[in-house]
């Protein structure tokens, strides 16, 4: 079978073999790809002594520059927190309502809320803080606060929570859910009413009245809200379930109440003071007015 | 004797009939239900076919025009795997095209059946085991008997791997859709759908080397070299990889025989594998038939085929740890990955230098054969491929590509570029030959293929690279003060119009698809296109296309 015949265009001798009409070429391997690999060998060779490579059973060879990823992830990290040790520290020191008087640490803090934000928080309330009205999720870029939207208030809601299961301190409240508890006229009536206490539609005696006997008492006379319940404030243009009829009747009869995780424990204080800063800053944050005549906590502490 | 053997055919299905009602009555998920149900109809068609004697495939064979009469090399069961693979071609590209959709419009995801999360493994399987898969298990039988100059060793064996594969793939798409899953990249199927590959592979395995032993060719040709490593490393992969324990033998769950660190190394291993020796190796071998072929020149340098084989499955199996860069996998494991892969890069590049160079002295077929043209680019997307795969084992570059969509690019640029390209070739090489045609219907349409599938895979790569780039570094990126810049969600957002792009992309590439599969069906249909020529096709003479005199078997098999 061996028929070594020189290929006409190339000039190259066959191998002599031939399968179904293909021949081989015994052309020499290129020079510059046998070249290459040699060299990535030498290369590979190197390698494997400079840095780990070979199992021994219960560990491997540590190669001669000692290089490992965790510690090199050990160093960069400790690079890291060197210089941010300064500003951790004082930090911890200062109460987080007096932050804003040091205006770079205060800078420093709201670099690090919005890092551990986009984290943490941005999965529910929007990498921009918008939150979502269809889900419920408060927007934290307006002045609208369920709790409170001074700098304490925020930590406090960040530390503990909002009907967080299993936590003493948590933010808590329920809106009772009326379903079956009203006449179809007398809800639309409430609901007009509702309305109304934002500047849409009219208001009648009879949803006034509703309003007054069911409503008013967290929700407020004029639907001014009271924060130490967490009850919102109705009298505005923002809406946490939706603005329509529809949306404000489905929360009369079935309520939504939002959760909030807690964070103690799993953040440490600092990073949640830096949070409440970042929070603070986006547009709504309030000045604590009491704390200097009252410091007591007791907004805070009284749900 | 014959109407006792087709009721003794009859019972035995009866017998899988029953025992597949029992399994789906009893089963612990509706998955397996549903699997067992599947088996069901399989057994209930085969026993009333078995009972009547009624013959479906006569007119199935009549439909698609498949040629009567003795043979000399049994191509049945290539005939069969072509027109599969143009249909799993045709499904898994389509899917490929809806979840690239869903990912620029999440509205698209229907749960929960066809949501992102069960049609994705759904597109990988369809277009590598599927498409993949029936392209290279019909063109190893037409390969083999051609080179060896012999017939298909246990020509019923070859017909029970073709139609087993089938059942395979249908029960793990399906298993997909019903959320039957061991969340094993490229191995999703469950235990019993893994038991059933291997015993479909093994008769592959044993017609493949029975064919090989009855040649009548001195030397062994080198794609047979490609195709046996192949089909070998494929079932040791794939048995490994899949050592599983079923939590009973009536539900689909199982669990893993590994666990932790050692479980991810195992799949990776698998999974790096699975693109060497699935999507590189058998479609080298290919390569190494259909290339010169189609030029009509002799193989570049036999040498190079002989070290380049070698050298690339050697190296090839230890690539693998790369996927698992910064991981908790151990420092040492990773070092050798990343070697291993970057010394296979003149290796991968020697099976590139062999098939471009065979064209030394027919270039200008680059003009005039479409055909030539497809390979051509294939042989190129394989060159880019295998030079960015090292590259991005690095870990300097891995620690920016990784998890990004720089990978998705780069395993589409190898898929598209290089299986695809290289298989539609194969495709078109082989109709006209096994429907006995003079050429295909049209080559002006496969010059089209060729154009929206390139300008598809460019689109495609092009945004991925973009993609990926941006996704790794706006995940790295810190802020004057020490902070990261961006949350995820944001980084998400930035990538919405790479996203349309690729899939503007994979909607040339499957356009593409459907009009060779137009190409194809006229063809057999018998068809000829009216058009301008453009070029001739390589002179093809059916009388030397039989094996050596005196190796004949005396009955072809059909």
């Amino acid at each position: 079978m061996a028929d070594k015949r020189i290929d006409e265009a190339t000039g190259t001798p066959t191998v002599g073999h031939e399968w179904d009409g293909i021949e081989e070429l015994d052309t020499p391997m290129p020079r510059w790809w046998l070249w290459t690999l040699y060299l990535t060998i030498v290369w590979g060779v190197v390698y494997v002594v400079l840095y780990p490579a070979w199992p021994l059973g219960d560990r491997a060879t540590e190669g001669v520059l000692g290089w490992s990823s965790r510690g090199e992830l050990a160093e960069e990290m400790s690079v890291v927190d060197q210089a941010r040790t300064t500003m951790r520290e004082e930090l911890a020191r200062i109460p987080v309502e007096r932050l804003p008087e040091n205006s770079e640490l205060f800078a420093q803090a709201v670099a690090g809320g919005r890092s551990a934000f986009q984290v943490h928080c941005s999965q529910c309330h929007g990498s921009g803080a918008a939150g979502s009205q269809t889900l419920g999720y408060p927007n934290l870029n307006d002045d609208d606060w369920l709790w409170g939207g001074d700098l304490k208030a925020i930590e406090y809601t960040l530390v503990n929570g909002i009907r967080a299961p299993g936590v003493d301190d948590t933010r808590t409240s329920i809106m009772p859910p009326f379903a079956g508890a009203f006449e179809r006229s007398q809800l639309d009536a409430l609901v007009n009413h509702v309305l109304s206490l934002d500047g849409r539609g009219t208001s009648s005696s009879a949803g006034a009245q509703t309003y007054r006997d069911n409503c008013s008492a967290c929700h407020g006379a004029a639907g001014e809200g009271n924060r130490e319940l967490g009850a919102p404030r109705l009298n505005d243009a923002i809406w946490l379930y939706g603005n329509s009829p529809a949306d404000i009747r489905a929360q009369i009869l079935e309520p939504r109440m939002g959760r909030m995780p807690h964070w103690s424990g799993r953040l440490d204080p600092v990073t949640i003071k830096m949070l409440s800063a970042y929070v603070w800053s986006l547009g709504g944050g309030e000045e604590l007015v009491e704390v200097a005549e009252n410091p007591t906590v007791e907004v805070d502490a009284e749900p | 004797m014959q109407a006792e053997a087709a009721l003794g055919r009859a019972g035995l299905w009866f017998g899988v009939l029953i025992l597949s009602i029992v399994m789906a009555a009893t089963a612990r998920d509706p998955g397996f239900a549903a699997h067992a149900t599947i088996i069901g109809v399989v057994a209930f068609v085969l026993m009333w076919m078995s009972a009547v004697r009624f013959d479906p495939m006569g007119r199935a064979r009549g439909f698609f025009r498949i040629p009567e009469g003795p043979s000399r090399y049994d191509d049945d069961p290539v005939r069969w795997g072509v027109l599969a693979t143009m249909a799993w071609a045709l499904v898994g590209m389509l899917a490929g095209v809806f979840i690239a959709s869903q990912l620029a419009f999440p509205q698209l995801n229907i749960e929960p059946y066809f949501n992102f999360g069960r049609v994705r493994p759904l597109h990988t399987s369809a277009v590598i085991f599927a498409f993949g898969g029936n392209i290279l298990i019909a063109s190893s039988f037409y390969v083999v008997q051609r080179t060896c100059r012999a017939q298909l060793a246990f020509p019923a064996l070859a017909r029970f791997v073709f139609w087993g594969y089938q059942l395979f793939i249908v029960l793990a798409a399906s298993g997909y859709l019903f959320g039957v899953t061991q969340s094993r990249e490229y191995a999703e199927p469950e235990w019993y759908v893994d038991l059933w590959l291997t015993i479909v592979w093994v008769a592959y395995l044993i017609v493949f080397v029975g064919t090989l032993a009855r040649r009548t060719e001195p030397h062994i040709y080198v794609a047979n070299w490609f195709y046996l490593s192949f089909i070998i490393t494929i079932a040791m992969l794939h048995i490994v990889n899949n050592l599983a324990v079923p939590v009973s033998l009536n539900g689909s769950l199982s669990f893993s025989a590994f666990a932790g660190v050692q479980d991810a190394l195992t799949q990776w291993w698998y999974g790096h594998n699975a693109v060497a020796f699935f999507l590189t190796v058998p479609f080298l071998a290919m390569m190494y038939y259909f290339v010169p072929k189609q030029a009509e020149r002799p193989v570049y340098s036999y040498r190079l085929s002989i070290i380049h084989f070698w050298s690339l499955i050697f190296l090839y199996i230890w690539a693998g740890p790369h996927h698992l860069h910064y991981t908790a996998l151990p420092d040492w494991a990773q070092t050798l990955g990343m070697v291993f892969s970057v010394i296979l890069w003149m290796p991968s590049w020697g099976g590139m230098i062999n098939g471009l160079m065979t064209l030394n002295g027919a270039w200008d077929k680059v003009r005039t054969d479409p055909i030539i043209r497809m390979m051509v680019m294939a042989m190129a997307f394989y060159g880019m491929a295998t030079f960015e795969g090292p590259m991005l084992s690095i870990k300097a570059v891995n620690s920016l590509s990784h998890y990004t969509d720089w990978t998705v690019g780069h395993v589409h640029s190898g898929a598209l570029g290089w299986n695809g390209l290289i298989s539609f070739a194969a495709v078109y090489f082989l109709v006209p030959r096994l429907w006995k045609r003079e050429r295909m219907y049209s080559l002006r349409m496969i010059n089209w293929h060729f154009w929206l599938a390139t300008l598809g895979i460019v689109f495609y790569a092009a945004s991925m690279w973009v993609a990926g780039i941006t996704q790794g570094l706006m995940w790295r990126e810190y802020g004057a003060d020490g902070y990261l810049v961006n949350s995820f969600a944001e980084t998400v957002a930035a990538l919405h119009e790479l996203y349309i792009i690729r899939a503007v992309g994979g909607a040339m590439y499957l356009a593409g698809a459907v009009i060779m599969g137009f190409n194809v069906w006229m063809t057999i249909a018998g068809r000829l296109r009216e058009e301008a020529p453009m070029g001739a096709m390589p002179a093809y003479d059916s009388d030397k296309d039989r094996p050596l005199a005196g190796s004949a078997i005396p009955e072809p098999a059909e």
